[in-house]
């Protein structure tokens, strides 16, 4: 189903992932974010924008275990850990917040 | 986490892109990680190709995933071993090869690159150590 | 006019590229495409074979595809000429047929 975006309609899979990973723009997540009834704050957006960098380095969206890790190791462990994260992202913070950073969904998940 | 933990091979002979093997494959070491298991890469034939820097896509119209290699050490891989005669074969050296950093995060050990050139010899060995080799 | 002979195997995995150069008749061109681009490499296996073979064929590879695999043009051995998209179609119309080596 497509989204509206800044006037803009983006192609979307089943699931609510975009389909072209290009057409993202922070709106995106905003709108997505809106229609799960959540405001995004400062400490969504780091972990959109980690995952956005994330992809841009290895071309794949990571497995959560491997998103825990990683923000722990950059954030530092008390962001590294899936209480915090699926405090943020209660629908899991791997496929929600991939999902409003654009990307595809993570390898691996169900 | 399980109790006993067994050796995996991923086996990799294919080039990439002409084919779906090296893209299955690096798909299936992915979705393996969940496992807790202890997974090596082992690189023979064209399947070196895989593993060749500087990769660029876009004129073919396919994903470039030779980048996703580069987070291996995060995916729960060991080590990635290459088999030497077949880069000589084909007039690579190892320096032609992504280097793939592994860290424990735990214990935190560091490995700068895991990829390692290894003799027929060693190879061989690497297949009867392992408990299960899926090959591609 | 000679034939335009295409190449998309490995040459280290099937005999296509082998059987192509054995079989093209003087004057003939071979393009490498695909996972073919790897015979076009230097200090390869099959390095002389295609060196040899370029006394009677004209050999092509096809840019994008080697770009795709890690390769840039000064990898690949000396006579062969690297084209584009374009310069395929051009090959194509040069020739009055186009043998694909599968």
């Amino acid at each position: 189903m497509p989204i509206d975006v800044n006037g803009k309609s983006l192609e979307t899979d089943e699931e609510g992932y975009l389909a072209n990973i290009n057409e993202w723009e922070p709106e995106v997540a905003v709108v997505m974010a809106k229609e799960d009834d959540l405001a995004l704050t400062d400490e969504h957006w780091d972990i959109i924008n980690f995952l956005r960098e994330y992809y841009d380095e290895y071309q794949i969206a990571p497995a959560v275990r491997v998103l825990t890790k990683a923000v722990g190791k950059k954030m530092g462990k008390d962001k590294g850990n899936s209480k915090y994260l699926y405090g943020l992202f209660p629908y899991g913070p791997a496929k929600q917040a991939c999902r409003y950073a654009g990307l595809p969904k993570p390898t691996g998940c169900v | 986490m399980s109790e006993v933990v067994k050796k995996f091979l991923y086996l990799n002979r294919k080039a990439p892109y002409g084919t779906i093997y090296a893209w299955e494959s690096l798909e299936v070491v992915l979705i393996g990680a969940a496992f807790d298991q202890e997974v090596s890469l082992l690189f023979v034939d064209d399947g070196v190709y895989q593993l060749t820097k500087s990769q660029d896509t876009v004129g073919i119209g396919m994903k470039n995933f030779s980048p996703t290699y580069r987070t291996l050490g995060d995916y729960e891989v060991k080590s990635i071993y290459v088999d030497r005669a077949s880069l000589a074969a084909r007039g690579l050296t190892q320096d032609d090869l992504v280097e793939v950093a592994w860290e424990d995060w735990e214990s935190g050990e560091e490995k700068d690159n895991i990829v390692e050139v290894v003799d027929a010899a060693r190879a061989t060995e690497l297949m009867e150590e392992s408990d299960v080799i899926f090959s591609f | 006019m000679a034939i335009l002979h295409t190449v998309n195997k490995s040459p280290f995995e099937r005999n296509a590229l082998d059987s192509c150069l054995t079989f093209a008749a003087p004057g003939a061109a071979v393009l490498l495409i695909e996972d073919g681009v790897y015979g076009a490499l230097r200090d390869t296996a099959v390095a002389e074979r295609v060196a040899a073979a370029m006394d009677r064929v004209r050999l092509y590879v096809l840019g994008p595809d080697l770009k795709a695999r890690g390769f840039g043009d000064e990898r690949i051995m000396a006579g062969v000429q690297v084209v584009d998209y374009g310069g395929f179609v051009d090959l194509a119309a040069e020739h009055d047929k186009v043998q694909a080596w599968l």
